[in-house]
């Protein structure tokens, strides 16, 4: 199984530019520590770089500060020391407007989904491109093609509050994949799903990875990891672990 | 060995993620049971719609609805005093135009002097002036009658020291020149011009006066409703605030989230406004017409002759308006730079 995902990695479409820029980290930590507070510190001296197109898992029992780590990724946090770098870019340095850029660069998937209740499937999957002020228009085939693909093209006017959990979560995988992000963060994304579906939904991933995307998966789902030989950036105790 | 955990429901058409060929070309099914080919399903024919252009911040709050109440009842108020100040302008206007276009020539007795002919002298005097239409002095008898309500009828006034009056009509839009006809009136024994201008100055310091007032309560009502939606709309973000976080995490700058808050409150604005303003058009229309059905009626006559008459008229009608419009542009300005505001100021 796992020499088999080496092979399918192999077949990955080489990158379109050879370029000094195709190599540049999408996620860079040096020296990252993260307190609330005054409290002790949840992460400490993290290190560690996430390349571009690579896949990998982030786990580690609950609480040990994987969904902190992925916040630090988004920008909704600071480090309170250490350097985040993402894009190239360091995240202390950059204005509101230059962290809009950058998270238009990337799609997330919440652990609780953060669906908007008020708005139809449709307008929930289109809102990344509807807040950066295209028209309607302009992407609703893509949108269409979208839902149609993850299997809710015939949900597509329905509200959240009434899908079941497998729905909102491929609802909200749609939502982070619609911009086609350089970087994918997903939050325990097979947290509320059945087994079955737990696997339909890492091969979507694996796929998105295929096609040029960085994934990073947060999850402490043994059995989905034991899948897909990837790297695993196991946290405990505030520190990190790279299993290659 | 891998799946020893809990028989999975799909177990029979799920793919092995990790089977697949290549899956660039096998169709994702998610969750719908047998594979199928990737078929785009004609999911937008005969449906609803796709886009509502629904408001991404939601607004059917109870909060929202109680703002609207708010801004109806500031603009209803607003548009009142505005009202009121705009009949009591356009009245005392017509009081000083009636007023200016009179001048009085009053003539004390003295004793020994013949008054009849200093009254005939001076009204003379007055028609040779420039500008003035008629002068016509009161008689005797008809200055006894003016006297009539205070000393009562059938008193001989011979004896008492009555001033008598010379009515001075101006030709409409002329300015006579009253210093010449004053110096002249000065030969005349007891002779004194009263151009009312005493009269109109005190009506234009009154009108003035309700104007300004008027005008700064719409200021202050413009203040309250300011203030009022700067905290409806911190209301509304902290209501909103995963919906401002998942704008946030998509994307949306904050000048995006700020005019979705704005548009938001323009469209509350505009209808408490309206609503407000409406009313109060009504409420003037209905008093026009009572003062109407009055003024048949002697007291309605008095009630004219003092207030004058309760149409706010166009140029109320249009104030009305622009205070309704000014309230919202209120609305939707404040509720824009809070929101910016409380943006700078967040962590993110």
């Amino acid at each position: 199984m796992k020499d088999e995902f080496d092979d399918l990695d192999d077949d990955a479409p080489p990158p379109l530019l050879d370029t000094d820029a195709e190599d540049i980290p999408v996620v860079h930590f040096e020296n990252v520590g993260v307190r609330y507070g005054l409290g002790p510190e949840i992460l400490r001296d993290l290190t560690f770089s996430i390349g571009p197109r690579s896949f990998q898992f982030l786990t580690g029992p609950s609480g040990a500060g994987k969904t902190t780590l992925l916040r630090l990724m988004l920008m909704s946090i600071a480090p309170t020391r250490g350097l985040v770098t993402i894009f190239g870019e360091e995240v202390s340095r950059i204005d509101k407007e230059g962290l809009t850029g950058l998270r238009r660069r990337m799609g997330v998937v919440f652990q609780d989904f953060r669906l908007l209740d008020h708005l139809t499937l449709y307008e929930n999957v289109a809102l990344p491109l509807r807040v950066q002020g295209r028209e309607d228009a302009s992407y609703r085939a893509e949108v269409t093609e979208l839902l149609d693909w993850v299997g809710l093209g015939r949900r597509m006017h329905v509200m959240p509050p009434v899908l079941s959990g497998g729905e909102k979560q491929r609802a909200a995988i749609a939502r982070a994949l619609i911009t086609q992000p350089e970087l994918l963060l997903a939050d325990e994304p097979t947290g509320n799903v059945d087994p079955g579906l737990a696997r339909r939904l890492l091969r979507l991933f694996i796929e998105l990875n295929r096609l040029g995307t960085s994934v990073v998966i947060a999850t402490h789902d043994l059995t989905l990891m034991d899948l897909v030989d990837a790297r695993r950036l196991v946290l405990g105790d505030g520190h990190l672990l790279i299993d290659e | 060995m891998r799946r020893t955990h809990t028989p999975d429901p799909f177990e029979e058409d799920a793919l092995d993620p990790l089977d697949a060929s290549d899956p660039r070309q096998t169709p994702l099914d998610i969750g719908h049971g047998a594979p199928q080919a990737r078929v785009i399903e004609p999911s937008s024919v005969a449906t609803p719609a796709l886009t509502r252009d629904a408001p991404l911040v939601p607004v059917d709050s109870a909060a929202s609805r109680a703002l609207m109440a708010v801004i109806a009842i500031l603009t209803f108020l607003a548009a009142l005093c505005a009202g009121a100040a705009e009949i009591v302008a356009a009245n005392s206007s017509a009081w000083r135009a009636s007023v200016a276009r009179e001048a009085t020539i009053q003539i004390r007795p003295r004793a020994q002097i013949d008054i009849e002919a200093l009254v005939a002298q001076a009204a003379a005097l007055a028609r040779e002036t420039p500008g003035v239409a008629a002068a016509e002095p009161y008689s005797a008898e008809e200055s006894a009658q003016l006297l009539e309500p205070w000393l009562g009828a059938g008193l001989d006034l011979g004896e008492l020291p009555v001033p008598r009056l010379v009515v001075v009509r101006l030709e409409p839009g002329a300015d006579p020149d009253f210093t010449a006809l004053r110096a002249a009136l000065a030969d005349i024994p007891g002779a004194s011009l009263d151009d009312h201008g005493q009269w109109i100055a005190r009506l234009s310091a009154m009108a003035n006066t309700v104007v300004a007032v008027g005008v700064a309560l719409v200021v202050l009502v413009l203040v309250a409703a300011g203030l009022a939606v700067a905290f409806a709309t911190r209301g509304a973000m902290a209501g909103n605030r995963e919906i401002v976080e998942v704008l946030h995490y998509v994307g949306a700058d904050d000048g995006f989230i700020a005019r979705e808050f704005q548009n938001r409150f323009l469209r509350m604005g505009l209808k408490g406004a309206a609503i407000g303003g409406g009313l109060a058009v009504l409420l003037f229309a209905l008093f026009g017409r009572l003062s109407a059905s009055w003024r048949a009626s002697p007291a309605g006559d008095q009630i004219e002759a003092l207030f004058g008459g309760f149409e706010v008229g166009w140029r109320g009608a249009a104030v009305i308006v622009v205070i309704a419009l000014a309230v919202s542009g209120v609305t939707a300005i404040v509720s824009g730079l809070s929101v910016k505001r409380m943006l700078a100021g967040a962590s993110q």
